[in-house]
C-alpha cells in the first residue's frame, strides 16, 4: 500500500527535477525511491516515546518506512510491539543483550551496517537522550551533516528547525545523499499503534566491540504522566522557595490536574526537584494542553522548552514578569496563597 | 595510546550571541543580527574549561590519579574568538589555537567539519581527552562532541554531570543526564565528554589572571592546517521570526483564572 505512494513521490521529484534544471544537488539522491529507517528506542522490552515520533516523522516523508530496535530479547518484545505500529513496511530487529542500554559506541557500527545493506535514503531518530548521543556518532560514520531536532518536513530535503532557543526558525535544505534527522517530539505525533501487521526481519550483527562499560542508573521513579508527552503540565520556579514548598504545593495540583511535574532550571538547581524534569532549552521540550506554571519568570530559555503549549497559564507576583507576555491567562497574585487556593477549588 | 601519565585535555570552545540577548532575525531573513550584539563564551563551553582547570588542581592536589600535562583551548570563527580564547586562558587554559574561518552570518562551518578539525587536532596535538559543551546555544545542534567520537573511534559521555578519573590506567567514570535521570558509564582513555549545566560552576577570571592570559601563546590556524576544507551540505533557505505568541491579559483571581481556563477549553 505504501509503495505506490512511494514511487509517485519519487515520480514527482523526478519531474520537479526535469522541469526545473537549477535543481541539480540532490538529484542523484532523488534517482532512488525515497526509504526510510526509523530508529527506535526500547527499554526493559518496551518502545519509548520518542520512538513514536520518529515513526510519525518517518510516515510523513511519504516513502515506505522500516523500523529498527536492537536490544535483549527484543523479538518477543519492542519489535513485536513495533511491527502493530500502522503503516509500517517491516521491522528490523537485532537481538543482543550488548544493544540493550543503546550506547552508541557499539549501536552506532550495528546502525551504519544495516543503513548501508537497506540503502535507506533517510534515517530518523527521536531528539530524546537516545538519539542525541547516538545519531551524530552515526551520521559521521555516514560522513553526512545530520539536522538536529526538526520540527516539520517541508519536502524530502527540506526541514524546519528552531535556533537561538527557539527564538528562530530555519527552513535548510541538505544536500546529502542520506538525510540524518533527529525529530521534536511535540511536533511528531499520531501515530495508530494498532491494526499494522509489518514483518520482523533480523538484521546484521556486526559486534563491534563497546569500548564503554554501563556502570549504573538512577532514575526518577514517578506515577505521573512523562513530562515529554502529558496533555497537561504543571511548573514550579524559584518562587516557590524551596523542595518543601514544592512538593506541598505544585505537586497537589498535577495530581488533581492528572498532569506532569515541571520546572525551571532555577528550581532544578535549587534542588527542588531532579534535573530531569527541567523544561527549557537545555532541558525537555514539552507542548501539552495546557501549561501552568507559578513562581516563574519566563527566562528565553524557559519559554524555548514550552511556549508552543496550546493554553499557557501563569501565576506570579511580578506583573511584569516576562511570563505574562506568553502566557494566554496569567494571575498576579502570591503563589502561596493561590495555588492551595485553585487545588481546592479544582477538586470540587 | 597513553604516552605519559598526564592528562593531555583539548577544549574546544565557541563563540556566541550572549545568552541573556535576545536574538532578532536580519530583514533579508537569512540569519540573526550579529553586528553590535554582545557575544561570551558557550555557557556550555565555560563548563568544559572549568572542568579541565579543575581536573589540573584535583591532580596537583594528589586528588586525581592523573596529572594534568596541558590545557588546549581551541576555537574557530572570525577575528574576534580570540578575545573568547583569552577568557578560556585567563580560566586557567595553557595555550590556544584560533582557526580562523573568517566572519559568516550563517553560524560558519558546520559541526561534521568541525569534528574533522578536531580529528586533526587531536592527532597533531597527542590529546587523550577532550572535554566540550553539549551543545551551543546558536544553532543548538548537539553533534559536534559525538561526531569527534565516532571519528575517532574514541568512547564518548555526553552530557556529563560528574568526571571521575578513578585510576592511572586512565579509566574515567561520567554520569550523565538521560531521559527521567542519570546514568553511569566507566571507559577508558582517550575519550570524548560533553558537559551539562550541572557538571560545576565556571569560575571567573580574575584580573592578574586576565594580565597573564595576554602572554600565553595563541596560534593561529586554518582548517587547511587539519587537512579539512569548509564544505557545506546544509544549505539556509531562510530564517524567520517565530509565531508571535500574544499575551490573554490577567485575571484577578482563581476564580477568574479557573474561569478563562474553561473557556479556553484547558479545563
Amino acid at each position: 500500500m505504501l509503495l505506490p505512494q512511494a514511487r509517485f513521490s519519487a515520480l514527482r521529484a523526478l519531474r520537479a527535477a526535469r522541469t526545473t534544471p537549477s535543481i541539480t544537488a540532490s538529484t542523484s539522491a532523488l534517482a532512488r525511491l525515497l526509504s526510510t529507517l526509523a530508529v527506535l528506542e526500547q527499554r526493559d522490552g518496551k518502545l519509548q516515546s520518542s520512538s513514536l515520533s520518529a515513526i510519525a516523522a518517518a510516515q510523513k516523508l511519504g516513502g515506505p518506512v522500516t523500523a529498527f530496535v536492537a536490544g535483549a530479547g527484543v523479538k518477543g518484545t519492542s519489535a513485536a510491539e513495533a511491527a502493530q505500529i500502522k503503516g509500517l513496511e517491516k521491522v528490523i530487529a537485532v537481538e543482543n543483550e550488548a544493544y540493550e542500554k543503546g550506547l552508541p559506541e557499539n549501536y552506532a557500527p550495528l546502525l551504519v551496517e544495516n543503513i548501508q545493506k537497506g540503502e535507506y535514503t533517510h534515517i530518523v531518530a527521536g531528539h530524546s537522550a537516545f538519539g542525541k548521543s547516538l545519531l551524530p556518532r552515526v551520521a559521521a560514520l555516514l560522513d553526512v551533516q545530520q539536522v538536529s531536532d526538526i520540527t516539520g518536513i517541508e519536502s524530502e530535503d527540506t526541514f524546519v528547525r528552531p535556533i537561538y532557543a527557539g527564538n528562530a526558525i530555519l527552513t535548510v535544505q541538505s544536500t546529502d545523499a542520506i538525510k540524518v534527522l533527529t525529530v521534536r517530539g511535540t511536533s511528531f505525533q499520531g501515530v495508530e499503534t494498532t491494526g499494522g501487521s509489518a514483518s520482523i526481519e533480523e538484521g546484521s550483527d556486526p559486534n563491534a566491540p563497546l569500548q564503554t562499560e554501563w556502570v549504573s542508573e538512577e532514575l526518577a521513579k514517578s506515577e505521573r504522566p512523562d513530562l515529554g508527552t502529558a496533555s497537561r503540565v504543571v511548573s514550579g520556579g524559584r518562587g516557590l522557595k524551596n523542595k518543601e514548598e514544592f512538593e506541598r504545593l505544585i505537586v497537589p495540583l498535577a495530581d488533581t490536574l492528572g498532569a506532569a511535574v515541571g520546572a525551571s532550571r532555577a528550581a532544578v538547581d535549587s534542588g527542588f526537584v531532579d534535573n530531569s524534569l527541567q523544561v527549557g532549552q537545555t532541558g525537555k521540550n514539552v507542548a501539552p494542553q495546557l501549561y501552568l506554571c507559578a513562581g516563574i519568570s519566563g527566562a528565553i530559555q524557559h519559554l524555548a522548552g514550552m511556549k508552543d503549549s496550546k493554553v499557557i497559564a501563569a501565576i506570579n507576583k511580578d506583573p511584569d514578569a516576562p511570563i505574562f507576555q506568553v502566557a494566554d491567562v496569567g494571575l498576579v497574585g502570591d503563589l502561596f496563597e493561590a495555588v492551595p487556593e485553585l487545588t481546592e477549588k479544582l477538586k470540587q | 595510546s597513553i604516552d605519559s601519565f598526564g592528562l593531555r585535555i583539548l577544549v574546544p570552545v565557541k563563540r556566541v550571541i550572549d545568552y541573556a540577548v535576545k536574538p532578532r532575525v536580519n530583514k533579508a531573513n537569512t540569519g540573526v543580527e550579529t553586528a553590535g550584539v554582545k557575544h561570551s563564551l558557550n555557557p556550555f563551553d565555560e563548563i568544559s574549561v572549568e572542568e579541565a582547570i579543575r581536573l589540573r588542581e584535583s591532580g596537583a592536589k594528589n586528588q586525581s590519579p592523573m596529572k594534568v600535562d596541558n590545557i588546549l583551548a581551541l576555537s574557530a570563527g572570525g577575528a574576534k574568538c580570540a578575545d573568547t580564547l583569552r577568557t578560556a586562558m585567563a580560566m586557567g587554559a595553557d595555550r590556544a589555537f584560533h582557526v580562523d574561518v573568517g566572519d559568516s552570518a550563517d553560524g560558519g562551518p558546520e559541526p561534521l567539519t568541525i569534528a574533522k578539525m578536531l580529528q586533526g587536532v587531536v592527532k597533531s596535538e597527542n590529546i587523550n581527552l577532550v572535554l566540550l559543551g553539549k551543545q551551543a546555544i546558536d544553532g543548538d545542534q548537539g553533534q559536534t562532541g559525538q561526531m569527534l567520537a565516532g571519528l575517532l573511534g574514541w568512547p564518548q559521555a555526553t552530557q556529563a554531570s560528574k568526571v571521575e578519573i578513578k585510576d592511572a590506567d586512565g579509566t574515567v567514570e561520567v554520569t550523565h543526564e538521560v531521559d527521567g535521570g542519570v546514568e553511569t558509564l566507566r571507559a577508558k582513555l582517550p575519550l570524548v565528554v560533553t558537559t551539562d549545566l550541572r557538571l560545576n560552576t565556571p569560575r571567573y577570571a580574575t584580573l592578574p589572571n586576565i594580565m597573564k592570559a595576554k602572554k600565553k601563546p595563541l596560534e593561529k590556524k586554518t582548517l587547511a592546517d587539519f587537512g579539512v576544507e569548509d564544505k557545506r551540505r546544509l544549505k539556509t533557505l531562510k530564517v524567520t521570526e517565530p509565531p508571535a505568541r500574544q499575551g490573554g491579559g490577567k485575571v484577578e483571581n482563581v476564580d477568574g483564572l479557573i474561569g478563562k481556563l474553561k473557556e479556553l477549553g484547558a479545563l
